[in-house]
Parts: structure tokens; sequence; C-alpha cells
């Protein structure tokens, strides 16, 4: 992807207020704003592919893109509408920038796994919730029974999850052979440590980032 | 002979050393047959992950195979083929084995009748159903060339020979006017039975999506009365070959299998028989609708 820079994280609030419509007052958009700006501010290079399988509420996804001039800071003004590129739920055919549709809960792990299979190194974000359907766990076992060291999972966790995760989201990671920590999810130096690549990994990572409660 | 499976185990192998590009998931279903590659990715017995590894493959440039029993490739994970593949635009080959009823002894588990019809709801499909092992050589060496969605639906059931050309092919042509009777893959073969002592126009299809609409209008010529004779769900082509006649007169009779739950095990033929597709069935269907 081609970046440059072109705002800082100061700038986001403004850019937040661009978008109009339900989505971007849905907490659940925001809860995902400093794992994306440390992402793209800090971790992911020109190779790298990131894929954004929490679809829902991607006002803060776009905002940093915008951010980082992947996407015209204009085109957040149209959020919604019939000819804008971006809608409530990102359709990479449209938006530059999103490497992968999402919407439908439960996707993005899979492609995830099949993107990294190739040596890429692949970063999916999926939310607590998120892990609700079976077809993340399809992913997390086979990735981490083959040592899949190329795919990091973050998990942003605003306690959304209707039944919740006893004795922990990393722990069910940990125990399909992955590397698994929990970090604050608003806390940028915690999460750059966290997500930055490391090339002596044999496994792969999941960042649990915890947020406000939904 | 080599069936449709053995050969086309013999041409994924083939493909993975021939081909950088060609990529292999499998779900526990044809692993071993297809042996350890460096591209062939056994992801368990977990098809969701199968699409969503093949879409991901696809993003970075890979010809994926995908490939499991009939309701394993196309039911189970029918929402990764909607928005994984077709939504993402990305292309995969999907390869099943196991048709309609050829788990006949298994149940309902593993029979999918259904499955052309719903990979057809989705757009941008190609839908090949080769009748024999031969047209699905063909049919997959010039699937793997593209980038594009392409589903290959495999049988046991299969004709005595292969046919050449492609797309809608006339094998026997009426005089004027004459009925024409579509047979379907391996259809095929019951059909030919069935239609014997009789001056119909008889046409074979093994790429069903895209529909031939022209083809159709070519070889039913000045006649009114089209039989399509399908080996999955009844009627899953009728709205195609009606749109082919949208502006003709026409009387359309589709045979395949009955969208009912059909509680028996058995054999293929028995299946075969009791849908009606066996050649008494079909020439019953065809007295009938002629008469």
């Amino acid at each position: 992807m081609a970046m440059t820079a072109t705002l800082g994280y100061d700038d986001l609030p403004s850019l937040l207020t661009r978008l109009t419509g339900d989505e971007k007052h849905d907490r659940s958009s925001l809860s995902t704003l400093d794992v994306l700006w440390v992402l793209y501010d800090r971790i992911l290079g020109g190779d790298d592919r990131f894929i954004l399988s929490k679809g829902h509420g991607p006002a803060a996804f776009y905002t940093v893109l915008a951010a980082k001039g992947i996407i015209a800071a204009d085109a957040l003004d149209g959020f919604g509408s019939f000819d804008s590129p971006l809608g409530y739920h990102p359709d990479r055919m449209l938006a530059s920038g999103a490497e992968f549709s999402s919407g439908s809960l439960g996707h993005g792990l899979g492609v995830a796994t099949g993107a990294a299979l190739t040596g890429r190194r692949v970063w999916c974000l999926v939310g607590d919730a998120e892990l609700d359907e079976g077809s993340n766990w399809e992913a997390v076992q086979y990735a981490g029974r083959i040592g899949l060291s190329s795919l990091t999972a973050i998990v942003v966790d605003n306690d959304s999850s209707e039944h919740g995760w006893p004795e922990g989201i990393e722990r069910r990671f940990m125990l399909e052979g992955w590397i698994a920590q929990r970090v604050d999810g608003r806390d940028h130096e915690a999460l750059a440590a966290a997500l930055l690549p490391d090339p002596d990994a044999t496994r792969p990572r999941c960042v649990v980032a915890e947020v406000e409660t939904k | 002979m080599t069936g449709m499976r053995e050969r086309f185990y013999e041409l994924v192998r083939e493909a993975l050393d021939r081909d950088y590009r060609v990529a292999v998931v499998t779900a526990q279903i044809g692993t071993d047959s297809i042996g350890d590659h460096p591209r062939h990715f056994d992801v368990g017995i977990r098809e969701q992950l199968m699409i969503g590894v093949a879409a991901g493959l696809a993003l970075e440039g890979y010809r994926p195979v995908a490939h499991s029993y009939t309701p394993f490739l196309v039911e189970r994970p029918y929402e990764m083929l909607k928005l994984d593949l077709g939504h993402n635009d990305l292309g995969a080959v999907l390869v099943s084995t196991g048709a309609s009823y050829d788990a006949a002894r298994s149940g309902r588990t593993h029979q999918a009748p259904e499955d052309v019809a719903a990979v057809g709801l989705l757009p941008g499909w190609t839908i090949h159903v080769p009748g024999h092992p031969a047209e699905l050589e063909s049919l997959f060496r010039r699937s793997l060339v593209g980038d594009d969605r392409v589903y290959i639906r495999m049988s046991e059931e299969e004709n005595h020979a292969r046919v050449d050309g492609g797309g809608l092919t006339v094998l026997h042509h009426g005089p004027p006017g004459a009925p024409l009777v579509l047979a379907v893959g391996p259809a095929l073969t019951p059909v030919l039975e069935a239609v014997s002592g009789r001056d119909l126009t008889v046409a074979y299809l093994a790429t069903v999506r895209p529909f031939p609409h022209d083809g159709v209008r070519s070889a039913l010529g000045t006649g009114t009365d089209v039989v399509l004779v399908e080996p999955y769900l009844a009627g899953t082509s009728a709205a195609e070959a009606a749109a082919a006649l949208v502006d003709r007169p026409h009387r359309l009779l589709s045979l395949g299998v009955p969208n009912a739950e059909f509680r028996h095990y058995g054999s293929p033929p028995e299946h075969r028989a009791a849908h009606g597709l066996d050649a008494e069935g079909v020439r019953r269907s065809l007295a009938g609708f002629l008469a």
C-alpha cells in the first residue's frame, strides 16, 4: 500500500467529524482507533497486508486511511452516500486501502491465514464479539498447528461478546499454539511494542487490545 | 478407465508441479490422493476456512484450487463463496466430488443436488458439469489459466465418450420444428437411450454458466418444445432457458432431481431411477410431454 503521511494523531478527531451517519456514533467504530493508528503509523510496511475483519463501524479505519493519505480526506464527507467509496462496511473494490471487503463477521482471519501462507506478513483485526463466530476458530486452530508466524491477529476487546470469554481470550489462542498477550488498547507504546514484527517468531501472534467496555 | 475423481487428482498433482501459480486447499477430502506439496494446504475439517484460505491465496496472486464433497465445498461455506471470493472479486477453481447422489449410501448429508442452483445464484461464476473424464481434463486445464471464479462439478456418473466442441453441441438434428432435448453432463447417456427411435434434436452441454442463450435458440430452430435434462435440481437452468426464448412462444419441461427430501439410501442407479433420470424415466417424461 502507498502511504504518504499527511496528518497526525491529533488530527483524527477533526477528520472523524467529517463522517456523518449513525456509524460514527457507534462506540465499536472508535474502539479500533488507536490500534489502527499505531498499525499505520508505526508497524505496517509496504509489503505488509492488513485485513480488517471487524468491518462494522469503519469510521476509525477510514479516518486513519485519510490521515495517512491513502484515501482522500474529501471522501470522508460522502460517507455512506450513493456514490461514495466509503460505506458502512468497507468494500475493497471501492475504497483504496481496504484490502479486504468485510462486514459479515468471521471471514477475515481465514483469508488472512491464506495470505500469510505465502510468506506475506499479515495483520488481521477482529473484535472480541466477532470471535463468537466459529469460522475464526478454524483459522486459529490451523494457523497455530502449522506455526504460521507471519500472521498476527489483533483482538480489540471491548467486552462486547454476549457470553464473554471465561479465562480470557489470549488463553484460548495460546492453547492453540499462538503467542498471545494483552495490552492496553489505548496505549500507543504498548501497542507498538506488541505489534512490531518479530523476525525470530515461530508461531502466530495474538495481541488482545483492551479498550473501554462497550 | 480412470474416473473423474482419480483423473482430477492426477491433474492437480501435475498442475502443482508445472504451474507456480497453482495452490491447492483441501479439508481432509482428497488430501492423501493429492499428496504433499509446498503449495498444497490441508486445513483439516474446516470448510469455511478452506474457502477463506483460497481467497487469501488469490489475494496474493495465486490460482487456488479448493476441493471437497459437494455439500462441504458449496453449501457449508456458501457465504465465503459469496463474500470472500465473489464480493472481493477474487478467483478460485472449486472442484467438487459427489454430485447429486454419488454418495447415496451416505444419505442426505452427503448429497447436494442444489449445488449448481446455489452457485448459479452468485454472479460471475462459470459452472462446468463434465460428463466424461476427458472433458474434466480440458475444462480444468482451461480454468487454471484464468483468474475468475469457476465451479467444476465432478460425478461418478459419466458418459461413454467425451463430447468435443465446448459450449452447446448439437448431436442430432431433428427435422424442422422438432423438439429440442438438452442434456447436461452425465445426463447425456440416459437421454440418448431415451430418445432412441424418436426424431428429435438432441444437444449436449457441459458448461451451464454462462448459459448458452444463442445456442439454445439456434438448436431449437423453428421448434417450440424444449426438454431440459439436468443431473441436479430440476429446473436449475429453467430461468436461463426461458430467458433465451423470451420472445418466442415455447413450452419447457425441466427434468432433474426433485426439490424434496428423499429419505432413501441405496445406490446411485436406484436414486437416478427414483428421480426419473434413468433412460426409462426420461422416456416416460418425453412421452407425456410430447404426446
